[in-house]
C-alpha cells in the first residue's frame, strides 16, 4: 500500500455477505412509501406525458412554439439536454474506469443506468420534431422504391442518428454486461420459482467461474475503451448540429469541446441530484455512496462549470477579436437583447453558482449539493436555450426576426420527460441492484486494514 | 464444456486463501480445474494458469470490418447507386464520410465484443449447474473435474481439504 492513507470507499465493518444483502434488499422488500409516493408523482407525469405527445402527434408540431424563424425549438433543446445528462454516466464507468479510479464502482450503475433512460428519454424529441414520426424510418438508409434514394451522409443530422443509436446501443450493452455477475447473485439468492425464472433467464446461466472472469474482465475493458471515443464522439456530432451551419452564434469551432464539457457538467449534477435521492430512500447504501463519493463527483462538477463559463468568455472574445459584425452583434444580443434573462440564468446557475464548492463544508453537504445539482441542470437546459433559440431569433437580415411563440405545450412536454424518466429510473431501483455487487467487493479493503493478512493490488 | 463432467469441489470463506490454494493446485500437476468466484478475484489468472483472453482480436478484426462497412455503404449509396449533386460537393465526400464510418467502426467492435464474450463463456447456458448458491455471494470455490490429469477422488478430496478447503464435496455434474 502506498504511504499515504486511502479513505475506505465503503464505511462500516461489512463482509462480503453483508454487501450482497445490503445491496439485494431493495429488490427483495416491500417498497417504502416513499418510493410509492416518487413512483405515483412520477407516473403520473409520465402518462400526462403520453397524453401530450399523442396529442402533438396527432394534431401537428404547430402546437409548439416553432415557426419561422425559429424553427428548433423545445424538441431540440430538450433533445440536447437530455443526451447530455447521458454521458455523465458513460464517463463514470468508461473513463474512469480506464484511469482506475476505484471510487466510481459504487456509484457506476445507477450512472450508467441514468445514461441509458437519458437517451432513451432524448431519443424520442428528433422523431417527433420530424413532424410526420410514423416516417422516421426514412432516416435510415434502407433499400427502398423510391430509386432507391439514400440518405444525405454530408448532413450533420444523418451523423446524429449514426451517433445517437450507437451510444444507446452499445451504452446498453455496456450496462447488460455489467449486469450479468449480478443478475447471477439475484437469481441464486431468490426464494421464489417465478423471481428464479426472471433473473435465472436475464443472468443467462452466469456461473463466475475463473475463465469466464477473464474473459469477462477483457470485454469490460475493451468496453471501457470504447465507450471513451464514443462518448466524446456523440456530443461532438450533436454541437456539429450547429456549428456546421453558418449561422452568426452556431457556427463556431468551439463547440464540440464545449458541449462535451457542458454534457459532462450537467450530467453530473444529475447524477448528484439522483444519488442524493438514492441515498434518501435506501439509507442503507449510504455505506456505499459516501459523502466522499459526493464531494468527488462536487469537485468535477465545478471544474466542468468553470470550463463551460470558459468556453462562454471565449465565445465572447472570438466575437470581438474576429471583427465580424455579424457575429458580435449575435453574441452581445444575447446577453442583452430580448432574451437577455435566459443567458443570465444560464451564466449564474453553470458559472456562478457551483463556485460555492470551493467551500469543503458546502461540497460535503446534501442539501447545498442537492439545491446546487437542480439549479446546474436548470442551467444547462438554458444553455441549450440560448444555444439554439437566440442563435435563431435575430440572424443576418432585421426582416428575418422574430421571437419564439412558447406555448404552454412547450412546457408539458419538457416537465412531461422528467416523468419518463424518473418512472423508469424508479422502476430500476426496485428490479435490479443499484450498486455493482461484482465491482464494490473488489475495493472492500480500501483504506482499510484487511483482515485476512496478504491484501492483493 | 458442452457435456457435463462430475468431479470434487472445495469451498472457501475468503478470496486470499483461495488463491494460494488454486496456486497449490497447479502445483500438484492438475490443469483442468478452475475456480468459482463471486467477484473476479486478483492473481486468480496466474493461480491457474489462464491465459490472456483472445477476445480483443475479435474487436480488432470487426472494428476494421465495420470501418470498412462504413466506407463501403457511403461510398456505394452516395457515389455509385444514386449518386445526387448535394451543393457541388464531389460524390464521395471524405471529410463528410469520417463520423459515420467511427459510428460503425465502435458499434462492430462493441457488439461482437460482446458476442466473443458470450460464445467464450457459453452463454446462455440452459440450467446451469449450480454448486452453491452462496458462490455468487460471498463464498469462493475451486473445482477440480474427473477428467483432470491425474485425478484420483480419495487423493483430490485430501487435497483440498490441505490446501484450506472449508468443505469438500463429491458432484455428480458441473
Amino acid at each position: 500500500m502506498s504511504s499515504v492513507s486511502r479513505k475506505p470507499l465503503i464505511l462500516g465493518d461489512k463482509t462480503y455477505k453483508d454487501i450482497t444483502d445490503d445491496i439485494c434488499g431493495p429488490t427483495e422488500t416491500f417498497p417504502s412509501k416513499g418510493w410509492f409516493g416518487l413512483f405515483l408523482g412520477a407516473k403520473a407525469l409520465f402518462i400526462f406525458y403520453i397524453i401530450i405527445v399523442a396529442i402533438i402527434i396527432s394534431t401537428g408540431m404547430g402546437l409548439l412554439g416553432v415557426n419561422h424563424p425559429i424553427a428548433w425549438g423545445t424538441m431540440i433543446v430538450t433533445f440536447v439536454f437530455w443526451i447530455g445528462i447521458g454521458h455523465a454516466g458513460t464517463l463514470i464507468s468508461a473513463i474512469l474506469f480506464l484511469f482506475r479510479q476505484k471510487w466510481r464502482t459504487s456509484v457506476a450503475r445507477s450512472a450508467e443506468a441514468m445514461t441509458v433512460f437519458a437517451v432513451m428519454t432524448a431519443g424520442i424529441f428528433p422523431l417527433i420534431h420530424t413532424g410526420r414520426p410514423w416516417l422516421d424510418f426514412w432516416l435510415l438508409p434502407y433499400p427502398n422504391q423510391r430509386g432507391p434514394l439514400w440518405v444525405n451522409f454530408r448532413s450533420p443530422l444523418l451523423w446524429d442518428v449514426f451517433a445517437v443509436s450507437t451510444y444507446a446501443t452499445v451504452s446498453s450493452v455496456f450496462w447488460y454486461v455489467g449486469l450479468v455477475p449480478d443478475l447471477a447473485t439475484l437469481r441464486d439468492r431468490s426464494k421464489t420459482k417465478i423471481r428464479r425464472l426472471i433473473y435465472g433467464v436475464l443472468s443467462m446461466g452466469w456461473r463466475g467461474s475463473a475463465r469466464d472472469w477473464t474473459h469477462y474482465e477483457m470485454v469490460y475493458l475493451l468496453l471501457a475503451g470504447l465507450s471513451t471515443p464514443l462518448v466524446l464522439s456523440v456530443h461532438t456530432i450533436v454541437s456539429f448540429d450547429f456549428a456546421v451551419s453558418m449561422l452568426p452564434g452556431w457556427h463556431t469551432t468551439i463547440f464540440p469541446p464545449y458541449f462535451v464539457a457542458g454534457a459532462v457538467f450537467s450530467g453530473f449534477g444529475m447524477v448528484v441530484t439522483l444519488l442524493t435521492l438514492v441515498r434518501r430512500a435506501f439509507p442503507v447504501f449510504k455505506d456505499y455512496i459516501t459523502i466522499d463519493h459526493m464531494e468527488v463527483m462536487n469537485k468535477i462538477i465545478m471544474t466542468t462549470g468553470m470550463m463551460v463559463g470558459y468556453a462562454y468568455a471565449s465565445e465572447f472574445f472570438i466575437a470581438w477579436y474576429s471583427g465580424n459584425p455579424y457575429e458580435t452583434y449575435a453574441f452581445i444580443n444575447r446577453a442583452t437583447g430580448p432574451y437577455w434573462w435566459a443567458y443570465w440564468i444560464m451564466v449564474s446557475c453553470n458559472v456562478i453558482f457551483p463556485q460555492i464548492f470551493w467551500f469543503k463544508r458546502f461540497r460535503r453537504s446534501i442539501p447545498v449539493m442537492f439545491v446546487v445539482s437542480i439549479l446546474v441542470n436548470v442551467g444547462m437546459w438554458f444553455e441549450r436555450f440560448v444555444i439554439t433559440v437566440t442563435s435563431l431569433h435575430r440572424d443576418f437580415l432585421p426582416s428575418n426576426w422574430g421571437m419564439y411563440a412558447w406555448s404552454w405545450y412547450d412546457s408539458a412536454v419538457l416537465f412531461g420527460s422528467f416523468g419518463m424518466f424518473f418512472t423508469i429510473f424508479l422502476l430500476y431501483l426496485r428490479v435490479l441492484p443499484a450498486i455493482s455487487i461484482a465491482e464494490v467487493k473488489p475495493v472492500l479493503y480500501v483504506g482499510k486494514k484487511p483482515k485476512h493478512g496478504g491484501q492483493h493490488g | 464444456m458442452a457435456k457435463r463432467v462430475g468431479g470434487v469441489v472445495g469451498l472457501w470463506d475468503d478470496d486470499h486463501t483461495l488463491v494460494s490454494a488454486a496456486y497449490k493446485v497447479r502445483q500438484a500437476g492438475f490443469v483442468k480445474f478452475d475456480a468459482i468466484t463471486p467477484f473476479p478475484v486478483h492473481g486468480m489468472e496466474e493461480a491457474i494458469g489462464i491465459k490472456r483472453s483472445w477476445i480483443p482480436w475479435v474487436t480488432f478484426i470487426m472494428g476494421a470490418t465495420g470501418c470498412l462497412a462504413g466506407i463501403w455503404l457511403q461510398y456505394w449509396t452516395s457515389a455509385i447507386d444514386w449518386a445526387v449533386n448535394v451543393g457541388g460537393r464531389p460524390f464521395f465526400s471524405g471529410p463528410a464520410f469520417v463520423p459515420v464510418m467511427f459510428e460503425m467502426t465502435i458499434l462492430f467492435a462493441a457488439l461482437s465484443s460482446v458476442a466473443a464474450l458470450f460464445f467464450a463463456c457459453r452463454l446462455p447456458k440452459m440450467d446451469p449447474s449450480i454448486i452453491d448458491p452462496d458462490l455468487t455471494s460471498h463464498k469462493f470455490a475451486l473445482f477440480i473435474p474427473e477428467n483432470d490429469v491425474g485425478y484420483d477422488a480419495g487423493r483430490v478430496e485430501q487435497l483440498l481439504r490441505q490446501v484450506g478447503a472449508k468443505e469438500v464435496r463429491r458432484i455428480s455434474e458441473y
